[in-house]
């Protein structure tokens, strides 16, 4: 479908600000040190598996950027790894954060490309041999070995339509990149 | 120091094509060549490379393909012959051997120093070419030394290859058909995927090169696009300049027992490390080679020949299921990495503020500044400026660019 045409039927609305960013792309163009970003968190132990992160501030358009408040995510793990359970683990948050990334880059690429949404959900599943983070088979990873998400999406578009939103939110999506491609990863001793 | 209007560097189809313009328009030049007419193509070529595009469609200004086998596709020495002959029947002011050291300001003009004497001149045409160095990744500084390295410019046959595995890295026409013919060779061959364009050389009956350009696409303008940068930086699309198989594309290099994995991310510890987004990158091609098709069909619908076999869907590229994430390079299981990582143009002698923050030639439509031009670079005014076949309205746009602007002023 042609965006202009389908804008100009019915203003589409998945509420992303796409001008904001296609404005930013502009901006980077011409001052790409402002596209420098850092992200941080701390996370504090709590007791056993349980422990809560704080994300608040974080470095970006050359400048130290604080929130009105602060994000807490906890994480814990489950009884039958008898634990109490308070709070997910962090491989399924990673599942979590991976699925938000890439809906948000489904509702990003339709508003782009003028598609109206009316529902999306992706169900997302890892798979994990737990033989590795026991330390007991060194041929078994810690990770996880295949990680699945599927999306199901309601909106005024065809399936060919939908199935290039998914393809080209993958493409653009900061997660999915972290999980299907090498980082440097420097643990140090403060 | 020798005096002219305009200098073209480069006597390849660019160079000759700009000659033509020029001639047309009476405007004195010469055409510098490093070598001679046709230089990357009788160098830098592998020996089994024939043209993507069929004997009909190798179009130059006042110069066409007339043989008997207009839908055959050009061995490199049919290449050689046909820009050979197009030099002399143009009678085109060829330096040969004359090797370009460098560009610079002078005046209201340029200098152009060579291997054989300076010129001074008002317009320079950069007809050098777009593909004269092998884009290598940085992370090849790290393969284990016991690995060979070549670049598609130096492979020539794979019987110039030790014996043992081989990695291809790259999946456009020049990584595919290299994987291929290695592969037939009697290597175990694994080829790295990243982004990629599948398509079909043949569709309803007719070759993809017609449909691209009976249906528009060849032609669309720059300007039509909305993100030129990312335009001109396509892969190639995965096609062979042979009639044999209607695919050149992953699922018939799996079939031949080619591994396919994930494209290069790095190199760690010896250790090669392919990304998990193989699955992506093959929907991606997919789908952006339904939606070349669905241009084509909805051109046929409207305007093209009544007598078109039906509309054509295929099946997706399979994807293994468990892709290769990883490959010990330390193992021995690969005597040989090929960098088919895609080609950039070398502008080393250029000495003048025209390059982006990227080291990109910037230039507007070919118009790089006052009296400055270049040709053949993908996309550069039309999405067939980097064929054969494009080249020449690119050529004849910047010679009347010339024309009316400084052509006629003297050096």
């Amino acid at each position: 479908m042609n965006p202009q045409t389908a804008i100009a039927a019915a203003p589409v609305n998945n509420g992303v600000n796409t001008e904001a960013l296609i404005g930013a792309r502009g901006a980077f163009e011409q001052a790409p040190e402002a596209a420098q970003f850092t992200f941080r968190g701390t996370c504090d132990w709590i007791e056993g598996t349980y422990s809560r992160n704080a994300i608040n501030g974080f470095f970006g358009l050359g400048q130290e950027h604080e929130r009105t408040r602060t994000f807490g995510i906890e994480s814990d793990h489950p009884a039958v790894f008898a634990a109490a359970d308070r709070a997910p683990t962090p491989p399924e948050i990673v599942l979590s954060a991976l699925a938000s990334c890439l809906t948000a880059g489904v509702a990003a690429v339709a508003q782009h490309r003028g598609i109206q949404l009316r529902a999306v959900r992706a169900t997302v599943e890892g798979d994990m041999d737990v033989q590795g983070i026991l330390g007991m088979d060194p041929d078994i990873r810690n990770g996880f070995s295949a990680i699945r998400v599927a999306f199901h999406v309601d909106a005024d578009a065809s399936r060919d339509d939908i199935a290039a939103l998914v393809a080209q939110s993958q493409k653009r999506s900061a997660v999915f990149d972290i999980l299907t491609n090498p980082t440097p990863v420097a643990v140090t001793v403060a | 120091m020798k005096r002219i209007s305009t200098v073209v560097i480069g006597a390849g189809q660019a160079g000759l094509a700009m000659s033509h313009g020029l001639t047309r328009h009476g405007i004195p030049h010469v055409v510098l060549e490093r070598g001679r007419v046709a230089q990357s193509w009788r160098t830098e070529r592998w020996d089994s490379l024939r043209l993507l595009t069929p004997n009909w469609q190798s179009r130059l200004p006042g110069h066409a393909y007339v043989g008997d086998d207009p839908h055959g596709f050009m061995s490199m020495p049919q290449v050689i012959d046909f820009l050979d002959a197009y030099a002399r029947a143009g009678n085109v002011p060829v330096a040969e051997r004359t090797t370009v050291t460098s560009v610079t300001a002078q005046g209201d003009g340029y200098r152009v120093d060579t291997d054989r004497g300076a010129w001074r001149c008002r317009n320079v045409v950069l007809a050098s070419g777009a593909c004269n160095r092998a884009a290598v990744p940085a992370c090849a500084a790290g393969l284990p030394d016991a690995i060979d390295q070549i670049t598609p410019l130096a492979y020539r046959n794979p019987a110039q290859l030790a014996p043992g595995g081989v990695l291809v890295v790259g999946a456009s026409a020049t990584g595919v058909q290299l994987a291929a013919e290695i592969r037939a060779a009697g290597h175990e061959v694994t080829i790295a995927a990243g982004e990629h364009i599948r398509m079909p050389r043949h569709y309803r009956g007719r070759d993809i090169q017609w449909w691209m350009e009976r249906a528009g696409i060849h032609a669309t303008p720059i300007e039509e696009v909305e993100d030129p940068n990312r335009a001109r930086r396509l892969p190639s699309l995965q096609l062979i300049g042979s009639h044999a198989d209607q695919f050149a594309d992953l699922n018939g290099l799996r079939a031949r027992g080619v591994q396919v994995v994930g494209r290069l991310a790095g190199l760690r510890d010896g250790v090669a490390q392919f990304s998990g987004a193989l699955a992506n990158h093959c929907a991606l091609s997919d789908l952006k080679m339904n939606r070349l098709l669905a241009a084509c069909d909805a051109w046929a619908e409207r305007e093209g020949p009544a007598d078109l076999p039906p509309v054509e869907r295929f099946e997706p590229t399979a994807v293994p299921a468990a892709p290769r994430l990883s490959l010990d390079l330390a193992g021995g299981a690969i005597r040989t990495v090929i960098w088919a990582t895609g080609f950039r143009p070398d502008h080393s002698w250029l000495h003048l503020p025209v390059f982006d923050r990227k080291g990109r030639l910037a230039h507007r439509g070919g118009l790089v500044a006052p009296g400055l031009y270049t040709l053949g670079l993908p996309f550069m005014r039309r999405r067939n400026s980097a064929l054969i076949d494009g080249v020449g309205a690119d050529a004849a746009f910047v010679a009347d660019h010339i024309a009316n602007t400084r052509g006629r002023l003297a050096a």
